[in-house]
């Protein structure tokens, strides 16, 4: 001790200066990340915005470089707002149901399942993303397809008839489930689960055991503590799951392309704008459609108190 | 320390025993609480008291015998129709959830009037006295207040019984001796049976009309704070209940004429100088002084015997000062004390 306090390494000296300074200390911790947060995702960001308010000239075809709101008029046409509300209503739709599908599981795994198995279903949750995400989406079109195992087993069910009425229905339904919203519907759900189940049994995870107890000893049936324990506890996590699902369906132009019908939703009609349209500035403020629905969703979940619990 | 209504008992544990596996947490445990009375669960940690409190509530089911509340059964009762509540050791507050919500949530389930149920709140926040932070988060409390809400929360429903986890054990010193007394004094106010669950010796002591000792899942002793001290049946009683001198074998035999262990409190012996005559029913030993601890309010010694073994003397500073304390270390000193002190042990302690 007394030989490294006389005489001490260079090391321990610069460790001391950065315990002397500590904001020096927080600003090289910060350093990296703030700059790649404000350079790459504030910088792009930006030029997205700042695109969307110019204009393309009709005529020649050119970028006009000038503040104005000419492009995001005729971005609300009446066609383009189909757009917006058929991917609005598919990521509300398949938010709901990842929430269905995701919270009883989650639920188990957080209160019941046994040390291994939690593992286990840890696993099996987490599996899928281990590949592709365009391998499964075209796995699930072969799957969903007019000859595919999906249709083979409904057969073997004689249930035939269920799957031609469901389809028969206007809206969602198509000539197979590959080229229909419900085949798309159920493709998107089982790409997104995972983010749902997740931060859904994290929250529960945290939840502790004597609340629970202590609100069945304070008279409360097990449906009434999990109507007003369990699940607003939990509620931070549903919206935090919901805030992925609904996000990524929103902004997502592979899945509609692979499956489904040729009706467009706002990813395609970006990708496409900006593609073969050339017209950054209409891809640009379509982008800010889903950006400012999410900012909607956000200020929501906040007055129904989804925040609270943090 | 007398209860009033013997009469009724509150809770009764017939040959309870809880086995988690191979572990033993509770075995064989009979037991009668009276209605109104202050009882307390004292032991070390593993020893089966909290085990024994959840069974209580409900938590757990026994692997084997029954529990009767006011002489019902409550073998498959779940905890919410049990006319108990309970204090958790880490409170166990809704943290979503005011102040008011958290304390007015079995009224809210028992679907009281929202008048009665504001006025029954603010009139139990009063009597915790935390009056007028029903507006307040959880997180927004100290531990002590954490403590006095969760406590509201139980004592609104007015249960029959109050089951108490340790609940003063994530407090300091200070705050704890003022809980102690409040809780004692709200205890007599509302005249409802406390269950408190404790690993600590003076809190049980300072609180209870009568207590059990629990070691090893089963009960060692329950009698009132006086019995138990002052007449503790095994050895580990007398351990673990203050401190106490264990003599067994051959330096028994020598003090007593009896082989029989026995056990004898450090207050109740008197060190004499080796020239004083002394006289009477009286058990003397000489020794020295090894060791001295000075506690401000008495002086600890370790005295080695000639015979064999070591006692542990506490004196009171009546007029030594901590110098003078210290200076007797090495000193020769006859240990005398009245025989009636001595009490044999069950079992060889």
């Amino acid at each position: 001790m007394a030989a490294t306090t006389a005489n001490p390494s260079l090391l321990r000296r610069s460790a001391t200066y950065f315990y002397k300074h500590p904001r020096l200390s927080l600003f090289l911790l910060l350093l990296l990340p703030l700059a790649w947060l404000l350079i790459f995702y504030v910088g792009s960001l930006s030029a997205l915005l700042a695109q969307s308010f110019f204009s393309l000239d009709g005529f020649t075809g050119q970028i006009v470089h000038q503040f104005g709101f000419k492009t995001y008029q005729s971005l609300f046409t009446p066609s383009n707002v189909d757009i917006m509300l058929r991917t609005l209503g598919m990521a509300a739709a398949v938010t709901i149901m990842s929430g269905i599908i995701a919270f009883p599981l989650a639920y188990y795994m957080a209160r019941y399942a046994s040390y291994r198995l939690k593992g286990l279903l840890y696993l099996a949750v987490l599996l899928p993303l281990w590949s592709s995400y365009l391998v499964r989406v075209y796995t699930w079109k072969i799957i969903l397809a007019q000859e595919g195992i999906f249709n083979w087993f409904i057969t073997g069910l004689h249930l035939n008839w269920l799957l031609d009425g469901v389809l028969a229905i206007p809206g969602i339904g198509g000539p197979s489930l590959s080229f229909s919203f419900l085949g798309m519907f159920i493709v998107f759900v089982y790409i997104w689960l995972p983010y749902m189940i997740l931060p859904i049994n994290a929250a529960l995870e945290r939840v502790p055991k004597s609340v629970i107890e202590a609100s069945s000893d304070l008279g409360a049936p097990p449906g009434y503590t999990f109507r007003h324990v369990i699940f607003p506890l939990a509620f931070p996590g549903v919206v935090a799951g919901s805030i992925f699902t609904f996000s990524l369906t929103l902004g997502d132009y592979i899945i509609p392309s692979v499956i489904g019908n040729s009706s467009f939703f706002i990813g395609q009609f970006v990708l496409s704008q900006q593609g073969t349209a050339g017209n950054i500035p209409l891809a640009a403020a379509m982008t800010v459609v889903p950006m400012a629905i999410m900012a909607v969703y956000l200020l929501a979940a906040r007055r129904l108190g989804a925040f609270d619990a943090l | 320390m007398t209860v009033a209504a013997k009469s009724t008992v509150a809770v009764s544990l017939k040959d309870v025993c809880r086995y988690f596996g191979d572990v033993r947490a509770v075995d064989h445990v009979n037991l009668d609480i009276y209605d109104g009375e202050f009882f307390s669960m004292l032991g070390p940690s593993g020893s089966g008291k909290t085990t024994c409190l959840r069974l209580i509530a409900g938590f757990e089911q026994p692997t084997a015998g029954s529990i009767l509340l006011h002489g019902d059964e409550m073998a498959g009762v779940p905890p919410y129709e049990r006319d108990v509540n309970t204090v958790f050791q880490d409170y166990a507050l809704f943290p979503h959830m005011t102040v008011g919500q958290n304390v007015a949530y079995g009224l809210m389930i028992k679907k009281v009037p929202k008048a009665e149920r504001e006025r029954r709140v603010s009139e139990m926040l009063e009597m915790v006295r935390l009056p007028g932070l029903e507006g307040r988060k959880p997180s927004q409390l100290s531990g002590g207040q954490r403590q006095r809400v969760a406590l509201a929360r139980a004592l609104v429903n007015h249960p029959r019984v109050l089951l108490l986890d340790e609940p003063l054990g994530a407090l300091d010193l200070k705050l704890r001796q003022q809980m102690q007394i409040e809780l004692k004094a709200i205890q007599q106010q509302v005249g409802i049976t406390f269950i408190f669950v404790t690993h600590d010796q003076e809190e049980a002591l300072t609180m209870s009309d009568r207590l059990a000792v629990f070691n090893l899942g089963k009960i060692e002793q329950i009698g009132t704070p006086a019995d138990v001290y002052e007449k503790p049946t095994t050895g580990f009683v007398a351990g673990f209940v203050g401190t106490s001198n264990l003599i067994s074998g051959a330096a028994a035999e020598k003090l007593t004429g009896s082989s029989q262990t026995f056990s004898i409190r450090p207050e109740k012996i008197r060190m004499a100088s080796p020239e004083e005559a002394v006289s009477g029913e009286v058990c003397q030993a000489l020794g020295t002084i090894r060791d001295v601890i000075y506690l401000g309010i008495n002086t600890r010694y370790l005295v080695e015997l000639d015979a064999g073994g070591d006692l542990t003397v506490v004196q009171q500073n009546l007029e030594a000062t901590s110098m003078d304390a210290l200076a007797t270390r090495g000193n020769r000193v006859n240990l005398v004390w009245n025989k009636t002190n001595n009490r044999p042990l069950i079992g060889g302690g």
